[in-house]
């Protein structure tokens, strides 16, 4: 299926960026997002499923975003759409956690 | 490197608080497995498993001629098929012909054999460019073949995942399998690189 994911020959993507002794993942989010994918499409959704959730983000943020800030957003995608989750739920969990952590 | 987040960091490492601890208390997700998730990927797994099956393949003929032909039936031989690498092909380098793995839909790779992908082979760069550019994107990594070199490239997918077998290096006749092993990195295994003959002993001043 055609999308933003189809990157093959596109051109004016720039110089690979190589980054010598790379950590498995940056940060803990990276790690956390990881495993919270790894957890979940190995029980509740397909991996298949996982891979079309990030394949429907939208070719701008799809383009402009980090590796696993798409992973990310497949994972939301994903809760919400199987009703684990509401993007209520998450937006006043946001909310609290930041009320609680300042 | 840059690695460029359309949103502050401070504010995705919220997100992604929030969201894990509304799975741990719906039950979705254990705390305990995603810390055995991240340790098996940031310890147990990575290149030195491909480096095992490389290095058997330079000392076993018979087992090298398996793995071309039926990869994953050899590496299954060796016990190391895992998650993401159920199906397998190896391609040969030679001195005429240097193969480049590349997953230009997203990041298919071989997780069991290799670990996680590097930021460079999930990069928007490498998947566009490998395809139509690979000498250019080799150059960039300081491999420069000559024009008598055929480069073939691979696109991973879902369901198929790719590893080369690079070229045993000259000056390695008397080393160990393990010995072996321990030359070959991630990036030859890839195409990026080639492997790299053991470094020379340092002469004893006379």
């Amino acid at each position: 299926m055609n999308g933003p994911h189809d990157l093959g020959g596109m051109q004016g993507l720039g110089a690979i960026p190589i980054e010598e002794n790379e950590p498995v993942f940056h940060s803990e989010w990276e790690a956390k997002v990881f495993a919270m994918s790894f957890a979940t499409f190995s029980t509740f959704f397909p991996v298949d499923e996982t891979r079309h959730a990030a394949e429907r983000i939208p070719a701008g943020e799809y383009l402009s975003a980090s590796y696993y800030e798409r992973w990310l957003a497949a994972l939301e995608l994903l809760l919400t759409e199987h009703g684990w989750l509401t993007p209520a739920e998450i937006e006043d969990r946001i909310t609290h956690l930041r009320q609680t952590e300042s | 490197m840059t690695t460029h987040h359309h949103r502050p960091e401070s504010e995705i490492a919220l997100r992604v608080k929030a969201i894990e601890s509304l799975l741990v208390e719906k039950g979705i997700v254990d705390p305990a497995a995603l810390d055995t998730i991240i340790e098996h990927y940031e310890h147990q797994v990575g290149p030195h498993v491909g480096a095992q099956i490389v290095a058997k393949a330079w000392v076993d003929p018979d087992f090298k001629r398996r793995l071309l032909a039926d990869g994953t039936g050899a590496i299954a031989e060796l016990g190391l098929t895992g998650f993401s690498s159920e199906h397998m092909i190896v391609v040969e380098n030679t001195a005429t012909v240097h193969n480049l793995i590349v997953c230009t839909l997203c990041s298919c790779y071989p997780w069991a054999i290799l670990g996680l992908p590097p930021t460079w082979y999930k990069s928007l760069a490498y998947r566009s460019r490998a395809v139509i550019e690979p000498r250019s994107v080799l150059a960039e990594f300081g491999l420069v073949l000559p024009d008598t070199v055929e480069v073939r490239v691979w696109d991973s997918n879902a369901d198929l995942r790719y590893l080369v077998l690079p070229e045993r290096p000259d000056g390695t006749d008397g080393l160990s399998e393990e010995a072996l092993a321990a030359l070959v990195t991630r990036n030859a295994m890839i195409g990026t690189a080639k492997v790299q003959p053991p470094s020379a002993p340092t002469p004893i001043a006379a």
